[in-house]
């Protein structure tokens, strides 16, 4: 198997991908980027805290116009992660108001999105609808 | 109560035609705007005492020095400011904070851009990917991300803004976002300086070209080139100039700029809500007015999605009343709370720095009861809104003069 990283340092690979953030250990917020203090309570001390991988999607859009290398249309939305917000694409779905809607479940997975010089792996991540 | 040395008044106001303005550079543009403002109020560059000077897309380039080797070099103190889209109303702050200080009696703030022909699409960029994947900056990612994690393009991030919305109180659609696109486009037509003056059928705003669902490309604001400024100043001066001056001045009665405080989704999609709301708070307390004592509001509709959510931040109506608000006709110029009867950033233009100054210009302009074809009769009380991303929130609030 090819040697993998991933697209961003907050996602965990392996056999149960998930996004980690860091978890201020005074107030409880997260963020998926390295802070120097807490934004809400000016704490410094934080722990790494495992997010849901299933949510809820609390706002979306397709966009159709994009920056040029960018693959048009995509889904890109808001999802609520049991209480924590992670943007993300929406994957596996068709880039329409009649298959996204509003308060759609959904769930982690991960894909290829590229392989470098040295035969590496980016792995990235998106969300696709739970069944039913 | 306030003395008369604590008031601010709008002396002198103007706002450059919005559009295409291939024949002045940057520099005309302000000093057509600075010199307008200035013969409005009767005063010249030797009265003023402080520059609040705002640009975004060359923020490094001194604008306020380069405006004064054209319109006069008197040695005062010059603030050059860049506060995404609230820089203009950030330079108004500036030049009111200074009157207010008692640091001088008159000030001057303009704000100037050139967007002609920049696109839709500040805010999104992909480079090539790197031929070997390293991480870098502070989410260690080893590719562009935009259009991978997300969107980063502006239509898409306020399209997502007026859908959070509607998960959170229903009622909106792809139809409900275009009509509020249609009332700005038909208010438009009544204003010359607009950058587009077209009115527009909700069938052809919905089936223009769709950027980001539900934002259409007339649902967007519109890139142009345009300038405006004012001139701040303090009551104690104006008693001492002319019945005429006073006539026309406007009581700055509101100036107030916030940012956003944190919340938990906001590293995640920009809370443009929190600090609106905190600002409109803020101003209604400064004024002493409430939301229903506005005649009209000229909000920060850089696109559609975004005017909605401002009817409640701005407290025009009900928490999670917004569509009732909009489909009862209140923000249509015949309603009761007339919204962006300018033609909004959507028509009349957005020349970023410009707009924060440009939307105080059009209340003033109907507080004065100079508003022509497209005034609010008898209007008396104003407000004006901008938000930069990032995120900053302008809001000031006008009175029409007793004098
Ligand atoms: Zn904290």
């Amino acid at each position: 198997m090819a040697k993998q990283v991933p697209l961003v340092d907050y996602l965990e690979l392996g056999d149960d991908p998930h996004l980690v953030a860091n978890e201020c250990t005074s107030c409880g917020a997260r963020f998926f980027d390295r802070r120097n203090a807490c934004a809400s309570c000016e704490g410094t001390a934080f722990k790494k805290a495992a997010i849901s991988t299933t949510g809820e999607v609390r706002a979306y859009t397709i966009v159709a116009f994009a920056a040029p290398g960018v693959p048009v249309p995509y889904v890109a939305a808001l999802i609520d992660c049991a209480g924590t917000s992670v943007r993300a694409n929406l994957l596996n779905v068709t880039p329409d108001p009649e298959h996204v809607t509003l308060g759609m479940k959904v769930r982690l997975i991960t894909e290829v999105i590229g392989t470098d010089d040295e035969g590496t792996e980016a792995i990235g991540f998106g969300f696709e609808p739970l069944g039913g | 109560m306030a003395s008369a040395s604590d008031e601010l008044w709008i002396l002198g106001i103007h706002m450059t035609n919005f559009g295409k303005r291939p024949e002045s550079d940057i520099v005309d543009l302000a000093a057509e705007a600075v010199s307008g403002a200035l013969s409005d109020g009767g005063v010249t560059m030797k009265d003023m005492g402080v520059i609040g000077a705002g640009n975004l897309m060359a923020a490094n380039a001194g604008i306020g020095q380069q405006l004064q080797k054209q319109l006069g070099q008197t040695g005062i103190p010059v603030y050059n400011v860049a506060n995404a889209c609230a820089t203009g109303a950030t330079a108004l702050r500036v030049a009111a904070m200074a009157v207010k200080a008692g640091e001088c009696d008159m000030g001057l703030a303009f704000g100037v851009e050139k967007l002609s022909g920049a696109g839709l699409l500040s805010g999104g960029s992909r480079k090539e990917d790197s031929s070997t994947w390293t991480p870098s900056g502070r989410y260690g990612a080893v590719a562009p991300v935009d259009g991978r994690i997300g969107t980063e393009i502006m239509p898409g991030v306020f399209a997502q803004i007026g859908m959070e919305y509607g998960h959170k109180y229903g009622g909106t659609s792809f139809e409900l976002f275009a009509k509020i696109s249609e009332k700005n486009h038909s208010h438009s037509t009544l204003n010359p300086k607009a950058a587009y003056t077209k009115k527009m059928t909700l069938e052809e705003i919905m089936g223009d070209v769709m950027i980001a669902y539900p934002n259409t490309r007339p649902m967007c604001s519109a890139n142009c080139d345009g300038a405006a400024a004012a001139v701040v100043v303090s009551g104690a001066k104006l008693k001492t100039l002319s019945k005429e001056q006073q006539r026309r001045a406007v009581k700055l009665t509101a100036s107030i700029l916030t940012t956003d405080p944190w919340e938990e989704s906001c590293q995640i999609l920009p809370d443009v809500n929190t600090l609106t709301r905190n600002a409109a708070t803020q101003a209604y307390e400064q004024a002493g007015v409430g939301p229903s004592d506005l005649d009209l509001v000229e909000l920060h509709d850089c696109f559609a999605t975004a005017e909605l959510v401002h009817y409640d931040n701005l407290m025009l109506c009900e928490q999670g009343g917004a569509v009732d608000f909009f489909n009862s006709g209140a923000t249509w110029r015949t309603g009761t709370t007339p919204v962006n009867v300018s033609g909004g950033l959507e028509s009349k233009g957005h020349p970023i720095a410009a707009t924060g100054i440009a939307n105080v210009w059009e209340v003033a302009t109907h507080l004065r009861g100079e508003g022509g074809d497209r005034q609010i009769a008898g209007a008396k009380v104003g407000l004006t809104h901008v938000i930069g991303l990032g995120s900053a929130c302008g809001i000031h609030i006008l009175e029409k003069s007793a004098a």
